[in-house]
């Protein structure tokens, strides 16, 4: 290996890495505030990518009678959970976060992805369509365990992810799809040349950390999240509903999955099934930031797109599972290192 | 009296009629979801296609999905074999499925026509494999053509790329040999998972070799990804691929940058482009427009072809089962094993099977061209090219 390649190697880690550190801060942010380990984050990448690429063929992607459904499921969710509190401005309320909002993105889905629309307005429908998804996911599936343990709400994420994916089959078949990259420019550097695509990737990661660091530090609706993911009960107290804390951050979750997936979808093909690979590193990325610390876990997911990279070039057919392995001596560490704690649970 | 009377006859009349209608069973296994699910959908689309009455007797196709899962793949054949008592079972989709199915075919004295790749299925040749018999390509009569090819084209050395599956072992196992037989060297020997997000480590392992050409052992849009990363990287030698990506996605992801690509296929993705002397020709061209006009243009896979050819085999061999034993019983499957090893000069949409004791694929070169991508669609190339 000279100099020029391991440079390649680098930068294609580093690249490889931002999706993987936009995974990990997702995790990391649905589990302080929720404790939910959230498996299906990668679909939220597929479903991305996946639906943007049907708006560049021209066709109206599955994401958007599935948003309508989980609309409909989550309405109905909710209806339950403030059953003993309804009153005419809380069922609107609802009616408007689970039904006219999925529908208004729908109609506009509707009206524009048969002509094809620009790649902008592409990125921005495909984002309405996979954000509200995380909420109503919420709403379904984990709002009604709330106060169930780590592991009950970890089989609870498996499941979704299952469900998730066999969706996905249904939607969008088998084989994969890429897109257009946001830029084609490509920049000399030396021996290596930058293409724009990864620029944007990379610009984005930094501008999504800075996002958040500023969401939670400066707003009361951060500070709010983040006083639930310290304590519940506490925030609970002081008039933070969980719903609206579990709320906001699948929503994140989805959002920033989906502009993962719409970054990588250039650079490489997307399948219905490419998701939990691309979660599963990111999560190995936020184990390694101990699933509760930003920059860590963002600075491990550079890392682990660098091991990749490497891998492949020195050991192709090992690249998983030295990936893979890299969290054995991490955990180590972790638990030599830490206090001894009484369970939680 | 009269009453009973009329019962007895109306159930007299009833297993009359059941004995008559009495109809010939073929279960289907199929990976229609799962990792295999590019292969496994063309497939079980085809199964509508395939025959509903051979000989005057209706077929019924009983269709199960696998998953991709062996176990699956296992619990529905046992199922098929002796829940529903099927008379043969088709599939499934890839070869560790279809391995593992053997085992139980054998035990139940049920033949089984699989629709997987790898040789191992038939070979070698034992008690059990007895009753398998087989419609895709072997690797190594593809293996064979692509070596040809480089001889003809004057490649000296190779990069190989590779899924890290049994289907990238199967593909290195049949090339490895057959490269050296020739003096072709094979200088960098890479891998690669169907949903790895980048290669471009693998690919640059590959280039600093320098190999006259690279072949991509992969199947259907994944293996575009080598390919599109080792042009990006400015490589500029000959590109192989497999028959495994012969679908219209392959195409459509791997757009300009897999022009000129060149790849062995079954002669029925280029149908339209054999001779008129060539038999298999209209057998392929009866497939594709039927199979178009149900599922719309430019929706053909070759995949689904192997799945439709089993049913060409079977529609051949029942008839001559049907003339010594009823079907249901192990006299039939038995009657049916025979008159399948017996079938010769088939003509189906990838070619011309002529089965023996020894050989349950009975396959020969009528069932594979070579192929080239030129403007975005598939190109047949002459043979001597």
């Amino acid at each position: 290996m000279d100099a020029t390649i391991l440079m390649l190697l680098l930068q294609d880690g580093v690249v490889n890495g931002a999706i993987y550190a936009l995974i990990a801060l997702s995790l990391v942010l649905v589990f302080t505030v929720t404790r939910v380990i959230l498996i299906p984050q990668g679909e939220f990448v597929a479903f991305g990518a996946l639906t943007l690429a049907a708006f560049e063929a021209g066709t109206v992607p599955g994401t958007v009678p599935l948003l309508l459904a989980l609309g409909a499921a989550a309405c109905a969710a909710d209806l339950v959970e403030a059953r003993h509190a309804l009153d005419a401005r809380r069922i609107l309320r609802i009616a408007l976060r689970d039904l006219v909002l999925p529908g208004a993105v729908a109609a506009l889905a509707y009206a524009l992805g048969p002509g094809k629309p620009t790649l902008a307005l592409g990125i921005a429908l495909t984002l309405a369509i996979v954000t509200p998804m995380g909420a109503y996911l919420h709403s379904i599936a984990f709002r009604p365990l709330e106060k169930a343990s780590v592991l009950v709400l970890l089989v609870a994420a498996v499941g979704v992810h299952l469900a998730l994916t066999g969706l996905g089959l249904v939607f969008f078949g088998a084989e994969g799809s890429r897109t257009p990259p946001l830029s084609d420019a490509m920049l000399p550097a030396g021996p290596l040349s930058v293409s724009g695509q990864s620029l944007w990737m990379i610009g984005l990661t930094l501008a999504i950390i800075v996002a958040l660091w500023a969401f939670f530090g400066l707003t009361l609706l951060g500070k709010a999240l983040m006083a639930t993911a310290v304590n519940r009960l506490g925030a609970r107290l002081m008039g933070i509903g969980p719903g609206m804390a579990g709320r906001l951050s699948f929503s994140v979750a989805a959002f920033i999955g989906a502009l993962s997936g719409v970054l990588v979808a250039p650079l490489t093909t997307i399948y219905y099934d490419t998701g939990f690979l691309i979660g599963l590193k990111g999560f190995v990325a936020a184990i390694i930031g101990g699933l509760a610390s930003y920059p860590a876990a963002a600075a491990a997911a550079v890392l682990v797109g660098i091991i990749e990279s490497v891998a492949a070039f020195e050991a192709s057919a090992f690249k998983e599972v030295i990936v893979f392995m890299a969290i054995i001596p991490v955990l180590l560490w972790r638990s030599a290192r830490a206090d001894p704690v009484e369970d939680e649970e | 009296m009269k009453r009973l009377v009329w019962a007895l006859s109306l159930t007299g009349a009833l297993v009359a009629f059941g004995a008559a209608a009495q109809p010939i069973k073929i279960g289907v296994t199929i990976s229609k979801t799962g990792p295999a699910a590019s292969l496994g959908i063309p497939q079980s689309n085809s199964v509508p296609l395939m025959p509903a009455q051979v000989g005057g007797q209706p077929v019924e196709w009983i269709v199960l999905d696998d998953a991709s899962d062996t176990t699956k793949g296992v619990a529905n054949i046992r199922k098929l074999a002796s829940d529903d008592k099927v008379d043969a079972v088709v599939g499934s989709s890839i070869t560790p499925v279809s391995l593992a199915m053997i085992e139980v075919a054998a035990e139940a004295k049920v033949p089984m026509i699989t629709i997987a790749a790898s040789s191992k299925l038939i070979a070698p040749m034992d008690d059990k494999r007895r009753w398998v018999f087989k419609t895709a390509q072997n690797d190594s009569l593809m293996a064979e053509a692509i070596v040809g090819h480089m001889v003809r084209a004057g490649v000296k050395s190779v990069g190989f790329i590779g899924f890290n599956d049994a289907y990238g072992d199967g593909w290195l196992a049949e090339m490895t040999p057959r490269l050296d037989a020739k003096g072709i060297k094979l200088v960098a020997t890479e891998r690669y998972a169907r949903t790895d997000t980048s290669v471009t480590g693998q690919a640059l392992k590959v280039m600093a070799a320098k190999p006259d050409a690279v072949l991509v052992a992969g199947s259907g849009t994944p293996a575009a990804l080598p390919q599109k990363t080792l042009k990006e990287r400015g490589y500029a030698g000959k590109y192989y691929q497999t028959h495994g990506v012969a679908n219209a996605d392959f195409l459509r992801v791997g757009g300009k940058d897999v022009e000129g690509t060149i790849l062995p296929a079954g002669p029925l993705l280029v149908a339209e482009q054999l001779p008129e002397s060539n038999p298999v020709r209209k057998v392929a061209l009866d497939y594709t427009k039927a199979y178009e006009a149900k599922y719309g243009p430019g929706t053909l896979a070759t995949f689904g072809g192997h799945a439709f050819d089993a049913s060409v085999l079977l529609a051949s061999a029942l008839p001559v089962a049907l003339k010594t034993a009823k079907p249901g019983t192990p006299e039939f499957r038995t009657a049916l094993r025979d008159a399948i090893e017996g079938l010769k000069e088939v003509v189906y949409t990838h070619g011309v099977a002529t089965m023996s004791p020894s050989d349950h694929i009975g396959q020969d070169e009528r069932s594979r061209v070579m192929v080239t991508i030129e403007n975005g669609r598939w190109k047949l190339l002459s043979p001597t090219n």
